[in-house]
Formats: C-alpha cells, sequence, structure tokens
C-alpha cells in the first residue's frame, strides 16, 4: 500500500497547502515524488520520532495538518508518550502512518514487527485507528482522515489481490455464503490478514461469512452482522495483533452488551514468535495460526467441533 | 519595573505554595527572575513561552495571573479538588498556555514545532522555552536540539535553569552536563550564560546575543533561592514552612 500511499498523498497535496509531511528519515524508493511536489512542506526530521511527533503536535496547534511517517513500531512505540501528551490529549489532527504494523516487515525481525499497534493507538485519547484491506481503501481512509479534526492511525500493509471488495467502512461484509443455512460460522477480522481466508479450500470457504472490521474504536455492531451471529452462534475473529487490546477484545465487548443469545466465540491472534524463529509475513502468519494450513485446521476445529 | 512585577508575582507564588502546603517551590524560585525577565522584558504579544519544566507550574499561574490572563479567585483553587490549576501545567484551557507540560523532555520539541511553523508561515513570532537542566537527561531534548540547529531555527531562545539539582540528586553526580556551554555549542547554538536571578545580568547577556544561530541562555541559579534549604533537593519537594514563609513574604 506504500506505493498507493506516495500517490493519493501526491494527489491531496495539490489541494491542500495545510499538510506537513514529516518523516522519520524513512521513505526510499516511495516518497520522492511526495518529497518533490510538497517541496519545503516535505520534511526529514532524522531518526528521531520523539521530537518529530511533538513538532507535529505544534504545527497543528499552528494550524498545519502534519503527517508523520515511519515503521510502526517505530512511529508509535518509541514516541508513545509524546502520542499521548502533546497529541492525542490535546485533540491535535496530527495523522500517524505506519508503514508494517503485524508481521508487515516478515524476515526484518521482531524489532520491525509491530504486533500491538491497533491496541496501543486505539486506546489513546481521540485516537482513530484506520486499517485499509484494498489498495482503494487507502484513498478513502486518507480522504476521511484530513477531514478528521483529529489525531488518526493508519496501518499501511500489503493489500488484498481480492476484486470486487465492498468499499472502505468501519464494518463490512466481504463474502457471503450461498445461503444462510450453508454458513456454518461469522469470521469478524481486521487487517490485511483477512486475505488469507480467500486462500483456504473452497468446500471450507463456502461455509464461511466473512466480515472486516477497518477503523477502530468500534461502535454499534451492524444489524445483519447480529443476524448472522444469532443464527451460526458461533464466531471466529482473526486479527495480526497480539491477544489483548485487539480485535477480539473489543469485540467481545460489544457483543455481550448487544446479543441475546450464548454463542462459541473463537479467537486468532498473534502470540508472537512462539519458535523463536523468523520468516516472511506469511510464515509468521501461519505460525500463529492467521494463515495457510493452520489457519485452516484451526477453522475445521471452530465449525466441525 | 522587573523587580516589582518580581515581587508580586513571588507574593502571589509564596501565598499559594503555602495555602496549598504543595511541594515544587524551589524548581519555581529557581526560574522566578528569569520568567519575569521573558515574559515582561522580551515577549512581544504574539510570541510563546513554554515552560518545559512544568513542576513550576504554580510560577507560570502566577504570571499570568500578574498579566490578568487567569483571575485570583481561579488562583485560590490552586492545588484543589475541581481547579483548572493542578500541579503541572493543563490541557487546552488557559491562554498562554498551548500545552500541557511535566512530562520532562517535550517542551523543546514543542518550541521547535511552533517556530518551524513560523518559518513555514513566514513570520517572526519568537518561541521562548526555559527547560531545567536536569531534563536535559532526556535524550529527545538533544532531538531537538539537532532539528533546531540544523534548520537554524534563530527564533527559538532557549532559556536553560542551570541550578546543578535535579530530582534524586545533583546534576553533575547523576548524569554530568559539564562543560553545557560547549556542548551546546557544538550543536549549533549561540550560547551565552548568565546570571539566573540578576536582571542586569540577563539583560546583558542577551544584549550580546549575534543572532546568526538559535540562542542558548544558560541561567546560573539557585534552586529553592532564599529559602533556608536552598540548594538542595530537599526544596524540590518540601512545602514552605512557617519561617521561610515569613521571610519571603516580608522581603
Amino acid at each position: 500500500m506504500r506505493k498507493e500511499f506516495a500517490q493519493a498523498m501526491i494527489d491531496i497535496v495539490q489541494s491542500n497547502d495545510k499538510i506537513v509531511f514529516l518523516t522519520g528519515d524513512l521513505g526510499f524508493m516511495a516518497l520522492e515524488g511526495l518529497q518533490e511536489t510538497m517541496g519545503e512542506r516535505f520534511i526529514n526530521a532524522g531518526v528521531a520520532e520523539q521530537n518529530m511527533a511533538t513538532m507535529a503536535a505544534s504545527l497543528a496547534y499552528e494550524g498545519f495538518l502534519p503527517f508523520i511517517y515511519s515503521i510502526s513500531p517505530f512511529i508509535t512505540l518509541r514516541p508513545y508518550e509524546q502520542l499521548r501528551n502533546d497529541i492525542c490529549l490535546h485533540n491535535l489532527p496530527v495523522k500517524v502512518i505506519a508503514n508494517g504494523g503485524g508481521y508487515g516487515y516478515g524476515i526484518m525481525g521482531s524489532t520491525h514487527h509491530n504486533i500491538e499497534d491497533i491496541g496501543s493507538m486505539r486506546i489513546l485519547p481521540n485516537m482513530k485507528v484506520f486499517v485499509p484491506f484494498t489498495s482503494e481503501d487507502v484513498a478513502t481512509s486518507l480522504n476521511e482522515m484530513i477531514h478528521d479534526p483529529s489525531p488518526n492511525y493508519l496501518r499501511l500493509n500489503l493489500a488484498t489481490t481480492q476484486q470486487a471488495i465492498a468499499v472502505f467502512s468501519p464494518w463490512r461484509k466481504i463474502k457471503s455464503t450461498l445461503s444462510s443455512f450453508a454458513t456454518k460460522a461469522v469470521v469478524i477480522a481486521t487487517g490485511t490478514v483477512a486475505d488469507n481466508l480467500f486462500k483456504l479450500p473452497t468446500h471450507l470457504s463456502d461455509e464461511l461469512e466473512v466480515w472486516l472490521v477497518s477503523k477502530f474504536p468500534i461502535d454499534n455492531i451492524p444489524q445483519e452482522l447480529i443476524e448472522s451471529i444469532h443464527k451460526t452462534k458461533n464466531v471466529i475473529t482473526l486479527e495480526e495483533h497480539q491477544g489483548q487490546c485487539g480485535l477480539h477484545e473489543t469485540l467481545a465487548s460489544l457483543l455481550l452488551k448487544q446479543l441475546s443469545v450464548p454463542i462459541k466465540y473463537n479467537t486468532l491472534f498473534a502470540s508472537g514468535y512462539p519458535s523463536g524463529r523468523y520468516g516472511s509475513q506469511s510464515w509468521h502468519q501461519e505460525e500463529n495460526n492467521l494463515g495457510g494450513k493452520n489457519l485452516e485446521n484451526k477453522i475445521i476445529e471452530f465449525i466441525r467441533n | 519595573m522587573l523587580e516589582t512585577k518580581r515581587n508580586s508575582i513571588r507574593n502571589r507564588l509564596i501565598k499559594m505554595y503555602k495555602a496549598a502546603n504543595a511541594g515544587h517551590v524551589g524548581c519555581s524560585l529557581s526560574c522566578l527572575e528569569m520568567i519575569v525577565f521573558i515574559k515582561f522584558q522580551l515577549m512581544k504579544s504574539e510570541d510563546e513561552l513554554i515552560l518545559s519544566k512544568g513542576h513550576a507550574a504554580a510560577l507560570l499561574y502566577s504570571v499570568l495571573a500578574e498579566e490578568g490572563v487567569i483571575s485570583e479567585e481561579d488562583i485560590e483553587t490552586f492545588y484543589k479538588n475541581g481547579t483548572l490549576l493542578s500541579a503541572h501545567p493543563p490541557v487546552n484551557r488557559i491562554k498562554g498556555i498551548p500545552f500541557a507540560t511535566g512530562s520532562l523532555g517535550h517542551g523543546l520539541s514543542i518550541a521547535a514545532g511552533l517556530a518551524l511553523a513560523s518559518k513555514l508561515k513566514k513570520n517572526d513570532k519568537k518561541i521562548y522555552c526555559i527547560t531545567s537542566d536536569g531534563e536535559l537527561n532526556e535524550g529527545s531534548t538533544w532531538e531537538a536540539a539537532l532539528f533546531i540547529a540544523h534548520h537554524n531555527l534563530k527564533n527559538v531562545v532557549w532559556f536553560i535553569d542551570r541550578n546543578y539539582i535535579q530530582g534524586f540528586g545533583r546534576t553533575e553526580d547523576t548524569l554530568k552536563l559539564d562543560p553545557l556551554d560547549k556542548k551546546l555549542e557544538s550543536f549549533g547554538f549561540e550560547v551565552v550564560t548568565a546570571n539566573g536571578h540578576d536582571f542586569d545580568s540577563l539583560k546583558n547577556t542577551v544584549a550580546q546575543f549575534q543572532n546568526k544561530k538559535p540562542l542558548a541562555v544558560i541561567c546560573n541559579t539557585t534552586k529553592g533561592k532564599d529559602l533556608t534549604l536552598q540548594d538542595t533537593v530537599d526544596c524540590h519537594y518540601l512545602p514552605l514552612t512557617d519561617s521561610d514563609f515569613e521571610k519571603l513574604i516580608m522581603q
């Protein structure tokens, strides 16, 4: 999504002279065009994310619309207090752009991964988290973000290759079954890891209705989804994020308020580095039961037992 | 004129601390003359002051009350439940306090961002920032210093309250800062040193400013100036004694 992000930004900044783009010394082979387009409004703030985050707060205070950009852990966890104190407590419209997130940086290893980003960002005051799924979602998210007078976090990852996915929305159904009688479980996922559900064997995939959450904090669950859950009484959550503070915990609290029947609630999330070994993003996903054969086996277990 | 302001602000400050039975008295007395000098000698109406050492908030409140920004009724609520005036500067509520501070090492970055905004807007607004010396332990302060110097943000004026005492010891016994002037010069600042309690010294020092680089003013000060426990860690934390209260109010 990095190229789509850069192109969308080039389009946006042509008609918005309030935007100032700060990067923490990243953007090689991706942001050169944006740098050229923005001129003095594009600043390499150096490998100094704490200073960059606070300066962005000041720029927003002065009426600018600042973007800060780096690899996900470097732009979230390193300057976490700066995000909380200077940006979020003051409710300033700083746009935090994270390349990667989850196991997005694959073989680069755990320091470059961020399976804590959604949780750590969504609990900050006034912060909204955007988790795009398709290439088109990137520009749609950005257009919503630039009109939002609050801080936002954007998680950029490898976009799905699926076609005909519904347009960006906090909740959207991205896969139906042939009939409600065929549906054995409702999968609720966030992020591009949901792409793995389209790679399951057809006979299994045919039994799953899939919903995507693309924005946090989440609020009311759509009625159509509630009805599907009432019928199947079987929910599976899927997230490339650690177990606490991510999708399944926040969703569970909403379901407790909105459901009137008991259901099975099966959770698939990133447990970290169980083997202590490293690989590509998809390798880590499979090791954590979020992709490949391990995901398939887990889903069979959840819908057959 | 500055002396009159100082006395009025100090009297209000001392009464606030005594009524609240609050600590941080020494931290405020350390930079009292510095803030009076910046506010009433240097600043124009459009300029900003960032008090990075937010634990001296009572001093800032007393200054803002002197200017009529904070009411005397609000001053009386300092430290009480429901007050706007928390022990460290609050979020979004008071003119003259653009950002909440209190976690150390943020203020110079706030100043850098405001100065960058002025540069982009092509105005000549100046940003004054008061940091403690202890918070120079924070790496973020040096990130900001690098940025300010690299971008030659000459509209930043950085005042350092150099009292040689931090939260749990003396600065040179904790993380040595000297030679601080050489460190700042090597980062790209024009560095001047003043007696931070003496208005003439502050005036003479700033008059030497060449205006070719961002300016750092090292203000040699005494933590808890004129308290019985001045120049000790104790005066960072302990509330005012009755005898010190009488002494300072009378001065």
